[in-house]
Parts: C-alpha cells; structure tokens; sequence
C-alpha cells in the first residue's frame, strides 16, 4: 500500500465524521468509495479541493505540478482576500510537455522550485501534485524534501492527484499535509491565553473582517486562520493556540481533531452565519477559552458584545420583515451553509420551501430538521430540470445557491442570489447577516422580474389568435352558449354549486372572502376553497361581464 | 519577419495559455443539442465548466468521464461506454463530442476502437454521433483544440457529395476561428445574408452561446449548427475560414467534398475588410451594399479620430496566435508600436506579426517585458487584471476567459462596424486612464523630462486634441 492510498484510508477512518461514525464496522473499512457516476458527475477532482483549502495562505507560493489544464485553466478563480501578500494568487505551474511525461518531471519541478525562490523568495512553497506526474510515478515527496534541504525553506508537497477522489477527500488530504510537515514546526513570538485558531474559514470576499473586530474588541486573537488570509508562520505555530472554532466542518474535521489530540487543542464546530449562531460561536469561544485558563471575565464581556451587535442587527433587519412576509425561498448549498443559511434567513422571515443536503453531514442534517421541523423538505439530490420546473411552477420566490446552478434560477426569470465562493458580497457575523437581508430584498423587489416574466408581445398576439379558434373562444362570442357554460361548471362538488350562481353572488354582493360566499350561497369552502379563492383574484371586469 | 522564441523557464507563472481539450469542447458547444464530454479525471471538467460559466455567464454543457485511480490502472472503456450511455438516457443528446485528456492520453487509451466496441455493444447508440478527438493537455493550447475538434467535425459529420447532389452557390459554409465571440458570429451572418448569401458556422457558438433565454430547459447545447445541416456543407459554393487556424478543417472540407475555400487570416481593421467585401461581391455577383460602403466610411472617421490616442502608444499584447496577429496587425495600422508580443502555441501567423520578436511564454513574461519596455497599453485576456494593476497602465480585456467584466459573448470585433467600436473601446480607455492619472500639473515637465520621447508622444496628442475639438 502506498503511503498516500494510506492516507486516504486513513481520512476515511476519520472519528470526527458523523457519517462515518454512524456506520458499521465493515462499512466502514470500505471507505467512502462511493463511485462517481461518469457522464453525470459534477464538482471537482481531489486536486481542486486540495488547491482550495491551501490557496488562501497569502504568503506562500502554490506551485502545481502538472499539464497546463491542471493550473491555466483554473487560477485566481476563488475570492478569498489578503490583508498582506498577493502572492497566493499568482500562479505557479510545472506546465508538463510531452517529453517531460517521457522523461519524467522531477527534474523540471526541481528547477521550477529553484526559480520561484530566486525570484520571489516566498516563506514556503506548497507544491501539488497532480494525475499524469502520479501516473509516471514522479516522487514529489523526495523531490520537496531535496529542495527542503537545498534551499533551507519549507517545501511542502501536497499529495492529493485528482483521480484519487472528490474534492472533499482533496481538503482532508491538504489538511493532512498540513499536519505532516507544517504544523508545529516553529513557534509564535508570544502566546497569549487568548489565541484560538479557525479552521476550515477561507475569508470568502474577505467576510472574516467583519467577524475580526468583534475578536479584537474582546482580545481574543486569531493565532493562525487556516485558511483565510493565512500566512505561513501562522499554520507553522498554530500548535500554541488554547482552543479551535471548526468552521466548515466538510472540509477539515481531521484537522482539528487531531490538533486536539496531538496538541490538546479543544475546539467546536460553529459558525458566522446568521445572527443567532453567531452569538453561539462567540459565547463557545469564549467558554472554551476560559476553560483553558483565560481569565473569567472574557465570558462577561462577551455577553455584553453580543448584546449590543445581536440589538444592532435585528433593529436594521425589522424593517424587511414585512417586506419578506409570505416569500419563499429555496437554499441550493452544501455543507455547513445550509443549515447556518437557513437560521440566517428564518430570522429575516422569509420561508424555506428546501435546502439541498447533498454535502451535509448527519449532524448538519440534524440541525436543519430542528430549525425547520421535522418535514423538512431536504433534497439529496436534484437535478438541474427539476428545479427549473419548480421554480417555473413558482414554488420558490428566491433561489440561493453557487455559481453553476444559477442560470436555472435566472432562466427561469426567478431571483438569485450567489451565496459560494465567487459571490462579491460578504455574508459573514452580524453585519453580513444584515447585507444578506439587503440583498434578498433588492432581488426579491426589483421591479425587473415582472417585466421579463412578461411574455414578448408578439407572443401574446400569437396566444390570443390560438384561442380565438379554441372552443373557449367561441363560448365568449356566444352570451348563450358562455351562460350554459357557466352553469355547467361545478365549483362546489359537494353541494353541487356551479361557476355561474357564486360568480353571481360575489358580484352582485362585492365579496371578499371565502366565508362570505359561503353565507350568500349553498357552496360548502371546504375542499373547493381554493377555487372560490381564484375566483377572487381573477379580474372583477371579467366577472362582469360574466354576470351581465 | 517577427523572431519567435520559445521559453526556457521550467516553471510557467500566470499562465496565459489554457489547455487543449476545453478548446475541443468549446467548439463542440457550437452545435445544437451537443454535449461534449472531456474523457479524463472529473477535475479537468470541472476548471473548464467554471472558466467557461464566468466568461458566458450561462449555464454550460460538459460531462466528464470521471476517472479514477483504479480506472485509469484498468483503462477508461467502462468509464467512457458508461458516461455515454449515461448522458444518451439522461438528456437525449444529438451528438457526443469526446475530448481526451492527458490523464488518458498519458495511458494511452485508445478512444476510438473502444467508440466502435461501444457501438456494437450497444444498437441504440446507432445513429447517435460520436466524434472524438484526441487532445492532450500536454500539448498545444485552446486555440489548438478547438482547430482539431473543427477539422475532426467535418472528417466525420459532413457527407461526400454524391455524383449528381444539389450543388447551392448562394450557400457559404463558415469556419470561424476560437477567437470570434458569437456577437463576432451574428455580425458576419448579418453581412452575408446582405450579399444574398445563405452561410451556415461551423460551428455557431451565436446560437448556444449568446445568452438567450430558451423556451424549454435542457442540459445540452441550447443551440448552434445542426448535425443535418453539418452534413449538407459540402453542397455549399465556398468555404469562407476565418484565422489561419480554420485553414486545415478548409482543407479537409476541400478534400471531401471539393468546396473551394479562402482563408480570411484578419477580420478586424480596414484593409482586411475591404478584401472581405471584395470577395463578397465577387462569389456573390452583387455590388457592395450602401450600408456597408457608410460602414466603411464610419470606421475611417473613427481611425482619424482615434489615432491620436492610440497612435504612438506601445503596446503589450498577449492572445492566442489567430487573435494575437489580428489585434496587433490592426493596432498597428493605427500607428501603434506592438513593443511585446506574447502567444501560447505554434502557429504559422505569429512569425509575420508587425514586431520584433513573439515569445511563446506566459503573463509573467509579458508584464515583465511590458515594464522594461515601458509600455503604456496592454492588452489580454482577463487574466492580465493583476499585471494591469501592478504596471498601473490601461487594460484591453481580449480573448477568453474574461470573467471580470459582463458582455464578452458580445465583444465585436470583425468588420467595418466591429473594428469602428474596438478603436473607440481602446481609445476610450487611453483616455479614461489620461484623465485619472496624468492630468497636467505646473511641474510636470520636470518629471516627465526623464523620458523624452514620452513626454514628447503626450504633449503632442493634447496639442493635437485641442486642435480638433
């Protein structure tokens, strides 16, 4: 077995993953090898989830050794933001040829180490691995330990080629290279009983500095964020924290389990989404710190901080809450945003007509049926037809989901909202909360959507022409024959009333509401209410005529 | 005669070059109800789908074949008859386009003889095209690509004559390079449907790719060139290949079904439209339409007026090798100094480019040139924002991917209109960053006295500007 098919086994054997633990013994040792289905399969390869778990460390040089596909087509795609160095978003690629396959590419990814610190002299450099350079059995491992010693700085291979897996294997084997060779090699420059690391936060449109000063105002610092707005020192010294917040809990459980095991980091996993959970994730903080030995007052003070923003927060959010009444949205993401989302948005007041589990853990599952009972509508698995058709059929006012899946959403002339990677607004602590708020409202109300609902003009000539030659169209010529009709058509099946008598009433009497043509005429409102509604809401000119 | 060098570093930084196989599927995604299929790992279908998500903004049609570790050791057949299948009962395709990838071209999966293995297995997939290309990442780039996967279109899809067919003279077949958006495509319908002309593209990424709202949802090509009408080309009169790229699909079509063809290497700037017409007018047998005489003189008055601010610039130009000799053969027409020139593949235009010298590198080189050269415009895709921001000079986004600014579908830049709008888009920027950043000042011609010829460029365009406002 090889070392890295052994570190694959090894993070399926993960304890800290509630799906793994809720199987049984020999379902276990298979792993999770759910085959990926060719020819429907959507996301990315292991490389990819590796890329995106490490990128964000500004400092450090990402070198990917592989074809040109591997980093061409796929660099500075993710909008995660540096508060320092830009160096993380240049690219840095091996850019294999055909001879270097013959050949093999350990020579080239030697020189290509060799320029990057010659030119840019970064603190380290990661080096990633990819499917041809693993094919040929290029050894980067031997390779970045060379360089290590040649050069005397930090090269790290990152041992996650795509076909090994999913993305989510790539994040857990990035992880796993960060506690192989990065984590607790050096030592901060003075620790304080507030230091806490963050785990599996990537400062997505740099949404962790809208969190960060809250940490600040209670002294608490972020000894090393892995990976958002990261730096290389930071992971390196990350062991001396007193305790973790596991952000996205798909992507780095094994991270923080075993900084606990190993360095006796205590952590939890929590979460900046939304007003109520953000409270929760401060007061664990400061809980866990206190534990460790953090004076006691930091839990008093916290209190007090959450107070105020939690006040701040709703006070902006009140005003959109009549706005919200009665809309429905549908929450298309994975992981941890699905269930930390939709308290975000309950809060707002809007409904969730379903949320997308497809990359939640049970335990994640489990939070959303307590938030939203227990007929939670959680969809696995849908495709991209299913939901056009269920946002055609208006079953959803608003969808919120990543980038790939949106043009279902705009297609169908039904708002949306980017809340993944590539979105532009910041959604993280009280105040991202607030700007979620603001952004559904401006989608939800911009006057552009009745517009483009409209059909073209044309069409609706077109329409009307069908109809004229339709047996409808010749009952509206005829008063008689429309009359007849009218008759005809029972609303209340029960008490056998029709179309015509309670049209008659709720016009002559002007009635509004189901009650009141119930009193006016024999109709029973019971399974034929939502007829009578309609009837309501259809034109009052209509109904006229109907009656004259 | 430009020198083209070819790199020496071992590691590419900010590559400009994007690989083969998205290039393949990117053409494949010009023909109505395709769904191009990338045999390989799922990651290499996954960065091409979201490259071309945030350059189209619209939804893309792309599978994979999804191979893993223990398939690539066996070999990909079960994984490729698997994921046709698959794609065949899912969304009832009308043609597969299968791209391999260096994962299977590293072990050397032979595609074709598993495609004829497939079909025999399975009568239903009969009349369902497969056509396959082999494009290794390790080799060549997008534009490279999608050359392939047009030549291996017409090999398969197109039918020979038969001795006494239709022949239509009035029917033009089109070959568009990768480097015209589908505004580029709609434009050059437009103008030959004017000359009574009846062109079918091949492919038509105007019809798939434009951004329209379709009626009904499917999760294949939402338009483009029909597999029926792909198989009539060869009754056209001619061939029109627009960038030296087409030249080998012209070729084949040639050697199939005799259709005479005429490479088009530049679309963009006076002199090469005038020929464009020229030839119109000629296979057509009518003259040159009034609106397109107006045209002509409308993009004449846009070079007077915008040779002042383009003229003298020297510019940093980095784009695939069809794009590339277009944009800088018409900067240079306009009196601008193509200072760098950077591409991402061999090509045989790139050696005829109006400079010094072509490097065949990345968006390392070209900022770094750009910055000893001093140059004052650069021009590339949109991966040059960074470049941009760091040599703090006005920034062209061209070419694929532009996936930080709306409209790149809609970017023109074929014909006389086409070209009158790009001189006004680069002017404009010239002009915008001019009044942002070098805005006289009473002691400006003390620091400006370090670069004379500078200096003296800028003075005379404001002496000039003043005089014609």
């Amino acid at each position: 077995m090889s070392s890295l098919a052994a570190t694959v086994q090894n993070i399926f054997d993960e304890p800290g993953c509630a799906k793994n633990a809720s199987k049984s013994e020999a379902e276990r040792r298979k792993g999770c090898t759910r085959q990926l289905q060719p020819g429907s399969a959507a996301g990315g390869c292991a490389f990819d989830g590796a890329k995106v778990a490490l990128q964000p460390f500004t400092d450090v040089a990402h070198l990917v050794h592989g074809p040109i596909a591997c980093e061409g087509n796929s660099w500075d795609n993710r909008g995660a933001a540096s508060s320092g160095s830009d160096l993380w978003r240049t690219a840095f690629t091996t850019d294999l040829s055909e001879t270097d396959i013959v050949f093999g590419g350990e020579k080239r990814l030697c020189k290509a180490i060799k320029e990057i610190i010659e030119k840019y002299d970064p603190p380290a450099i990661f080096v990633y691995q990819t499917c041809i350079p693993a094919m040929i059995g290029d050894d980067i491992n031997a390779v970045c330990k060379a360089a290590s010693q040649r050069f005397s700085k930090p090269v790290i291979p990152i041992n996650s080629p795509g076909f090994v897996g999913s993305k989510n294997l790539g994040n857990k084997l990035a992880g796993e290279a960060l506690l192989d060779y990065v984590i607790g090699t050096r030592e901060p420059d003075y620790t304080t009983p507030y230091d806490i690391n963050l785990i599996g936060e990537y400062n997505l449109s740099g949404e962790l500095w809208q969190v960060k000063p809250l940490l600040d105002e209670l002294g608490v610092r972020i000894l090393c964020c892995i990976s958002g707005d990261g730096k290389y020192r930071e992971v390196a010294s990350s062991h001396r924290a007193r305790a973790a917040m596991l952000v996205c809990s798909k992507s780095m459980v094994n991270v923080a389990r075993k900084m606990e095991q190993r360095y006796g980091i205590p952590f939890f996993e929590g979460s900046f989404y939304g007003i109520q959970d953000s409270s929760e994730s401060l007061r664990q903080l400061a809980r866990l710190l206190v534990e460790r030995g953090a004076p006691t007052d930091l839990l008093g003070r916290t209190e007090a901080v959450i107070a105020r923003e939690e006040a701040r927060a709703w006070a902006a959010i009140e005003p959109y809450k009549p706005r919200f009444e009665g809309k429905k949205a549908l929450l298309m993401t994975g992981g941890v945003k699905s269930w930390s989302v939709v308290a975000a948005l309950q809060e707002a007041g809007l409904e969730l007509v379903g949320t997308s589990v497809k990359k939640s853990t049970r335990e994640d599952k489990e939070r959303i049926k307590e938030l939203m009972g227990q007929d939670a509508h959680m969809i696995e698995d849908m495709t991209a037809r299913e939901m056009y058709k269920m946002l055609k059929d208006a079953k959803a006012d608003i969808m919120l989901s990543g980038g790939k899946s949106q043009f279902v959403a705009l297609k169908a002339a039904v708002p949306w909202l980017d809340i993944n990677q590539e979105r532009c607004h910041a959604y993280m602590g009280y105040v991202g909360t607030v700007k979620l708020v603001e952004e559904i409202d401006k989608s939800l109300s911009s006057p552009m959507w009745e517009q483009l609902r409209r059909p073209a003009p044309w069409e609706a000539l077109a329409k009307e022409r069908e109809q004229m030659q339709s047996p409808m169209a010749a009952i509206a010529c005829d008063p008689a024959l429309a009359e007849t009709a009218r008759r005809a058509r029972k609303i209340c099946v029960c008490k056998s009333v029709d179309l015509g008598t309670i049209e008659d009433a709720i016009y002559v009497h002007g009635l509004r509401s189901v009650a009141a043509v119930r009193e006016h005429t024999n109709a029973g409102g019971g399974c034929c209410r939502r007829r009578i509604e309609d009837m309501f809401v259809s034109e009052p000119s209509d109904m006229r005529q109907a009656a004259e | 005669m430009a020198l083209v060098t070819a790199p020496t570093k071992a590691c590419a930084v900010n590559p400009l070059k994007m690989s083969q196989p998205i290039g393949a599927a990117y053409a494949f995604m010009g023909l109505r109800g395709a769904m191009p299929l990338l045999h390989g790992s799922q990651g290499c279908t996954s960065f091409g789908l979201t490259l071309f998500v945030r350059h189209f903004k619209e939804a893309i049609p792309l599978q994979t074949t999804a191979m893993s570790e223990v398939a690539t050791v066996l070999g990909g057949y079960e994984n490729l008859e698997q994921a046709i299948l698959n794609i065949y009962n899912r969304t009832k395709p009308k043609i597969i386009g299968i791209c391999s990838t260096g994962v299977t071209e590293t072990n050397g999966d032979d595609v074709d003889a598993y495609l004829k293995l497939i079909r025999s297995n399975h009568p239903q997939l009969a009349k369902l095209p497969l056509v396959y290309v082999s494009t290794p990442d390790f080799k060549g780039a997008f534009q490279d690509g999608w050359e392939k996967a047009v030549a291996r279109m017409v090999e398969v899809l197109v039918d020979r004559p038969s001795a006494n067919g239709l022949w239509y003279p009035s029917k033009v077949n089109v070959l568009p390079g990768c480097h015209l958006t589908p505004g580029d495509l709609d434009e050059l319908r437009v103008l030959l449907e004017d000359f009574g002309l009846c062109p079918s593209f091949l492919p038509d990424l105007a019809g798939s790719l434009d951004g329209h709202i379709p009626e009904e949802f499917t999760s294949t090509t939402i338009g483009g060139i029909d597999v029926d009408e792909i198989a009539s080309m060869g009754r056209a009169g001619w061939t029109i290949a627009i960038g030296a790229q087409m030249k080998r699909a012209a070729e084949v079509m040639q050697a199939k079904t005799g259709v005479p063809f005429r490479v088009f290497e530049r679309l963009c700037g006076l002199h090469p439209n005038d020929e464009f017409m020229m030839f119109l007018s000629e296979i057509s047998g009518r003259p040159i339409p009034l609106k397109y005489r107006r045209q002509r003189s409308q993009l004449a008055d846009a070079m007077l007026d915008a040779h002042f601010h383009i003229g003298g610039r020297k510019v940093a130009i980095g784009a695939e090798p069809d794009l590339l000799f277009d944009l800088s053969g018409m900067l240079h027409d306009m009196g601008a100094q193509v200072t760098v020139a950077v591409t991402t593949t061999q090509s045989e235009v790139i050696e005829r480019i109006r400079t010094k010298e072509v490097l065949i590198g990345d968006l390392e080189d070209l900022e770094g040139l750009a910055k000893r050269k001093r140059c004052d415009l650069l021009i590339t895709h949109s991966h040059g924002r960074q470049a941009a921001a760091r040599l703090k000079v006005p920034f062209y986004r061209t070419g694929f991917p532009m996936f930080d600014r709306l409209g790149a579908g809609h970017q023109l830049s074929v014909g006389y209109r086409g070209t009158r709008n790009l001189i006004f888009d680069i002017a404009n920027l010239v002009i915008a960053h001019r009044e942002e950043n070098d805005g006289p000042t009473p002691d400006r011609w003390r620091t400006a006295a370090g670069s004379p010829r500078r200096s003296g460029y800028r003075s005379s365009t404001g002496a000039a500007e003043s005089s014609t406002v």
